[in-house]
Order: C-alpha cells, then sequence, then structure tokens
C-alpha cells in the first residue's frame, strides 16, 4: 500500500514518530517509532503508564510541544491527507481547535479562570468559523445542552471555579467539539472524577462520537476504563507502541507478556486471598531505555536475543500487532 | 472478643463564623458514623470524593478531635486520654497518605524521615538503626541507599519507604489513605501485595480508603459505603459485591468500570443529574431525611421526611434505605 492510499483509509496515521528531548540529564527519548492509525467514527486508546510517552504523542499531534527542547527526529503525522508536522504555525493554528479538538485530564487546569465559561466556548467558534458574537453564544448554548449542562445561560457566565468537576469537564468538551473536529483527542479525561462521572462522561463523549461522527484518540493508563470505551487498542511502553489489537483481541488473546502481565495484574474481588501477580521493576526512565525489547528487563521471558535486538512489529492477524520474539514459543500462564 | 477499634456515631462538624463571629454550623461532614473494625482485618471504605472519608479517619486517628461520638482502641477511649497520653497511644496507630511524592520531605534524607518519630520518642540510636534496618528490608529497599533523598527513588519506592515509615513506631493499626492510586498500574499490584504481607506478618488491622472499587473488593474483608457524611450500607466485602442493597450502592457498582455492561445501556435518567454538584448540598445535611432521596430512582415521600438508620437486613450485611 503505498503513503497516498494509506492516509486515504485513516482519518489519523502516524508512521514512526520518533521524538527527543534535550535535557541536561541527558537526551530523553520520549517516543521511538510510534505507529498508530485511526478510523473515522473509532475510538482508538493509547494505554501506557505514566512516562511511557502517551501524552507526548498528544501534544505532537496538536503541535503543543515545545521546541526546543522537544524535537521530532522521524516520522509522519498524516491527518486528512496532510502531514501535520510539515505545516507552519499559521496552518496549524487553524488545525488546531477546528479539525482536532481536545480534552484534558484537569479540567480545573486547562480552563482559564479568568474568564468565563461562554468566553471560552465562544473564542474557538468566533475565531475559526467566523461566527458573531450573539450567533456564537446561542451556538454555545446548544453546545451546553448537548453535553448535558442544559441550555443554561447561568452556565456561560460561571468562572470555571464556579462549577463542579464533572460540570467544568463538560464545559471542556463542549470547547473541544464546538468546531465539530473530525478527531477529538481525550486526555486521561476520566482520571480526575468520581466512578459514577467518569462512567457519565465516558457515555457522553460516546454519544458525542456517534453524532459528529468523529473518531477519538482515548489516552488512558487504566485498562477497566478503555474496556468500556474502545474499539481498538495500543498499548505504548516506553515510547513504543508494543501490541495494538481491537478491544477483544486485546483482552482475551493478548500477545505481548507486558500486556498480560498487566491484565494480570488487576484486582479483583474473585482473587480475594490471593497473591496480585506483580511485575517486578518499574518503569524505565526516557533518559535510560534498555537496550533491545525496552521491557526485557521485567519480563519473566527473556532471552538473549530480547537483550539484543528490537522486536520487530509483526501482523498476527486481523490486523493484531505486537512487537516480542517469544509470541508462539513461551508463554506466561495465569 | 471485643472488636479491636469501635467507632460509635461519631460526628464531625466544621463551623462558619456568624453575626458577631458566633459559631455557625456550615458542614456537617461525617454524620452519626458507627462501625467495629476487628483485629486483622481490612476495613474498606468508599464513597465519592467529598463525602467525608478523610475527615472520618482524621478524626478517628484524632487529628482533628470529633465533635462529638466515641472512639474506642483496644479498649481504650481515646476521647478520655489526656492530650498527653493521645501522644504516646498515636504510635499505634499510623497512616499512609495518598502521595508518597508529597508525604516525604524532599529535603530529608530517607533515613532521617524515618528515624524523625523515633527521635521524638527518644528512642537509643542503636535502636533507631536496627529498627530502620529492619523496615527497609521488610518493605523491599536496599538498606544502602537509607542515606538517599526522596528524589533518587521512583513513585513506588517512594511509597515503599512511606509505608516503612508509618511502621517504624511499630502500630497495630494502619490506615492507608488511598495508598496506590497515584502509582502506575505496574506498581500497584507491587505495594498491594506488599501491604498483604505485612498485615500477615506484623498482625497489622487496616483501614483502606479507596475508590478503586475493584481494588477495594479484592483487598478488604468488610465494607462500607459512604454518601455525604453517612455511612449508608456496611457488610463483608463478598456480601456488598455480590448483593449491593441499597440503590446508591448499587449505582456505585454498577459504574465500576470494567463491568462492561453499564456503558451500553441507553439511560438518559443520569444525564443532568450532576446539575447540583454534591458539595453544594452538603450545608442541608442534618435535615432529617435521606440524603440520597434527591437523586434515589426508589425513593418515595417517607425517605423526604423521615431519616433511615443503619438496619441489618441479613447477617452482618447493614443497610440505611427504607425501601431496598
Amino acid at each position: 500500500m503505498t503513503a497516498g492510499a494509506a492516509a486515504n483509509k485513516y482519518l489519523l496515521d502516524i508512521q514512526d514518530l520518533d521524538v527527543d528531548f534535550e535535557q541536561q540529564r541527558g537526551l530523553a527519548q520520549a517516543l521511538r517509532g510510534v505507529d498508530i492509525r485511526l478510523q473515522t467514527g473509532e475510538t482508538h486508546a493509547l494505554v501506557g503508564e505514566s512516562g511511557s510517552g502517551k501524552t507526548v504523542t498528544s501534544m505532537c499531534i496538536m503541535g503543543l510541544l515545545a521546541m526546543p527542547p522537544g524535537r521530532v527526529n522521524r516520522g509522519k503525522i498524516i491527518f486528512q491527507k496532510r502531514d501535520l508536522l510539515q505545516l507552519n504555525e499559521n496552518e496549524r493554528r487553524k488545525v488546531r481547535g477546528k479539525d482536532i479538538g481536545m480534552i484534558f485530564q484537569e479540567p480545573g487546569k486547562y480552563l482559564n479562570p479568568a474568564y468565563k465559561i461562554g468566553e471560552q466556548i465562544t473564542e474557538s467558534l468566533i475565531l475559526h468559523l467566523k461566527m458573531k458574537k450573539k450567533a456564537a453564544t446561542e451556538n454555545a448554548l446548544d453546545l451546553l445542552n448537548l453535553v448535558g449542562l442544559g441550555k443554561n445561560r447561568r452556565v456561560l457566565k460561571s468562572y470555571p471555579h464556579e462549577l463542579s468537576g464533572g460540570m467544568k469537564q463538560r464545559a471542556m468538551i463542549a470547547m473541544a467539539i464546538a468546531c465539530h473536529p473530525a478527531l477529538l483527542i481525550a486526555d486521561e479525561p476520566t482520571t480526575a472524577l468520581d466512578v459514577t462521572l467518569q462512567l457519565q462522561i465516558l457515555r457522553l463523549l460516546l454519544k458525542l462520537k456517534e453524532k459528529f461522527a468523529m473518531g477519538i484518540l482515548f489516552i488512558s493508563h487504566d485498562l477497566g476504563v478503555v474496556k468500556e470505551i474502545a474499539d481498538r487498542i495500543s498499548v505504548i511502553y516506553a515510547g513504543k507502541i508494543i501490541e495494538s489489537a481491537t478491544k477483544s483481541q486485546l483482552f482475551e488473546n493478548p500477545l505481548h507478556p507486558y500486556t498480560k502481565l498487566l491484565l494480570l495484574s488487576i484486582p479483583d474481588a474473585t482473587k480475594r486471598g490471593e497473591r496480585l501477580r506483580a511485575i517486578p521493576g518499574t518503569v524505565p526512565d526516557a533518559e535510560d531505555v534498555p537496550p533491545g525489547c525496552s521491557f526485557h528487563p521485567r519480563c519473566p521471558l527473556a532471552e538473549d536475543e530480547c537483550r539484543d535486538a528490537i522486536p520487530p512489529d509483526i501482523d498476527y492477524g486481523d490486523g493484531h500487532q505486537a512487537a516480542c520474539f517469544l509470541i508462539g514459543r513461551k508463554w506466561i500462564h495465569s | 472478643m471485643d472488636p479491636f477499634i469501635e467507632i460509635k456515631n461519631l460526628v464531625k462538624d466544621f463551623y462558619g463564623r456568624g453575626l458577631l463571629n458566633r459559631r455557625k454550623l456550615a458542614v456537617r461532614a461525617v454524620d452519626r458514623v458507627s462501625f467495629d473494625i476487628h483485629r486483622n482485618t481490612v476495613f474498606g471504605l468508599v464513597g465519592e470524593s467529598g463525602c467525608g472519608k478523610t475527615t472520618l479517619v482524621r478524626s478517628i486517628l484524632y487529628l482533628d478531635p470529633p465533635t462529638s461520638g466515641e472512639i474506642r482502641i483496644d479498649g481504650t477511649s481515646l476521647g478520655n486520654l489526656s492530650s498527653h497520653q493521645l501522644r504516646s497511644f498515636r504510635k499505634r496507630m499510623q497512616i499512609v497518605f495518598q502521595d508518597p511524592n508529597s508525604a516525604l520531605n524532599p529535603k530529608m534524607r530517607i533515613e532521617d524521615s524515618l528515624a524523625e518519630g523515633l527521635v521524638n520518642r527518644r528512642f537509643p540510636a542503636a535502636e533507631r538503626d536496627r529498627r530502620i534496618k529492619r523496615l527497609l528490608d521488610l518493605v523491599g529497599i536496599a538498606t544502602t541507599h537509607r542515606s538517599r533523598f526522596p528524589h533518587e527513588f521512583s513513585g513506588g519506592q517512594k511509597q515503599r519507604i512511606v509505608i516503612a515509615r508509618a511502621l517504624c513506631m511499630e502500630p497495630d493499626f494502619l490506615v492507608l489513605d488511598e495508598p496506590v492510586s497515584n502509582l502506575d498500574v505496574s506498581i500497584q499490584a507491587q505495594i498491594i501485595n506488599l501491604l498483604l504481607d505485612l498485615k500477615k506478618e506484623l498482625a497489622l488491622t487496616y483501614l483502606f480508603i479507596s475508590h478503586d472499587l475493584n481494588l477495594v473488593g479484592y483487598f478488604s474483608d468488610r465494607l462500607a459505603v459512604m454518601y455525604q457524611g453517612r455511612l449508608v450500607e456496611l457488610a463483608s466485602a463478598d456480601e456488598i459485591m455480590r448483593n449491593p442493597c441499597h440503590p446508591y450502592t448499587r449505582k456505585l457498582f454498577s459504574s465500576m468500570p470494567g463491568k462492561n455492561t453499564a456503558i451500553g445501556e441507553a439511560e438518559d435518567d443520569d444525564e443532568n443529574a450532576n446539575l447540583e454538584s454534591s458539595d453544594g448540598k452538603i450545608a442541608a445535611l442534618s435535615a432529617a431525611c435521606c440524603t440520597y432521596a434527591d437523586e434515589c430512582p426508589i425513593g418515595d415521600r417517607q425517605c423526604k421526611t423521615d431519616e433511615p438508620e443503619l438496619m441489618e437486613i441479613a447477617d452482618g450485611h447493614r443497610i440505611a434505605c427504607f425501601k431496598a
């Protein structure tokens, strides 16, 4: 398949993205060749632990990465047939917030405390869609209704601190979808919320996805949440996608030892009294990624081969990809 | 056998200042909470943020003395102790906080952090040294790292150190306030295993707070569900997971991620449910009604005029609801 044809098929096609950070302590390899393909109408979850490169990936797509210290060494981010990395800042700005919307983890931190909610929602409508202020306000009311806050002028006139956590997150979703983006990036949108709210927000995202036929890139560390919402899941470890599969493939038949161990380490009331299957060791630092397969120091199956070479990404049928030498040869039994 | 910890009718009020600087009841954060914890068991406490979990445990540890109610630990009523006696009693109860990054002083070497309590209680240097060595061994930190600073450790290691520090005074009761929620998924299981091992080895009793229902169900023996300052359901963890009775508990457990059932259901009832934020309603708490009545799917008029009390519906299973 040529690059052009691939770009037609996918809404977002990230190819071999490699990002470094120049630091005093040394070079931090944040992303080491990330490939993610996302189709229109698909919820694609990017799962990984802290420091694995989830947020750097989303910042690269949005073009919000500070460069320097960040540096993109290779790779393409093809979105709607254009490589986002080749655009200049002016063109980027037209995409950001219009064609790609983003929701952040802590709504309290990303809403501007000095502006009313209404001003923040209408900002992108006025800027991108050239709406008049009055029309934008009406539009903002519809948006609030859509995200479950009702056609409520009071909310528009509130400052962020006057709203509860769940309301702030809904307001931020309203901002993100204001211009009907084709792609919505949700960076841990429910981590800071209570369980009951979490489910409401997930439902809302699914509802909006259907309504606007968006693709969602859902970033999370919580496999439980991902199981609720994702169509497809990519697992990232130390800046590289180590497994990518549909939800059912991944949960029923994980191929990479890391994925398998993550699934085994989830506590569950039915396992009470048994010890949890913990993964030894810690997540590697981006400054000090182990050679070969980056998971080998923690992998109970590791062989010499794993220490020497980086395992290639291999498709095991039906788009189930994983990067491990030992698939089919050795396995972790629960 | 008497329970190790008995909490009776614990109330914690916070006051605002009214006219002429008179005290005015602003918030009743914990409202007549009673429960027992047996020795060497894990008591789990779940509830949404702002429901009073942390206030409750702070009251139990007498960090914020309760407004009224009684706390007995191993037969000793904490309210009757003088501040001096309380201070020496405190070494029997310790707390592990949520965020290991902010729980350790970044300017202190970890051996000094660990020794602080021991120095305060005038332990001789040799004994301090012996204990620190033993504890670091116990939590799996190399003793050669004892003179390092907190930033030289990873999050999981820091939490191990915080646990070691809590164990320094050889307590028999440990409060775990979301001990793993700030840790990476692959590290959480390590810490949970460590806590289970320590409990067995040192015969500890835990009060475990978490919002991760999967984890609480796995870790606890008994489980209490708290809503706006009151306990609404109390039972063995098995019983609650299998047969939640209070409507709030049901809602909570049906929203458990990974259950795979809830999200497909086209439920529009909660579309606007969180419009009134729960923090806005706390002030009305002392009113005689079920605090959950406004949101409850099965509530009726009685729920708004009478207050349900925690009633036993099966052996060891208590709920506060008229309807269930």
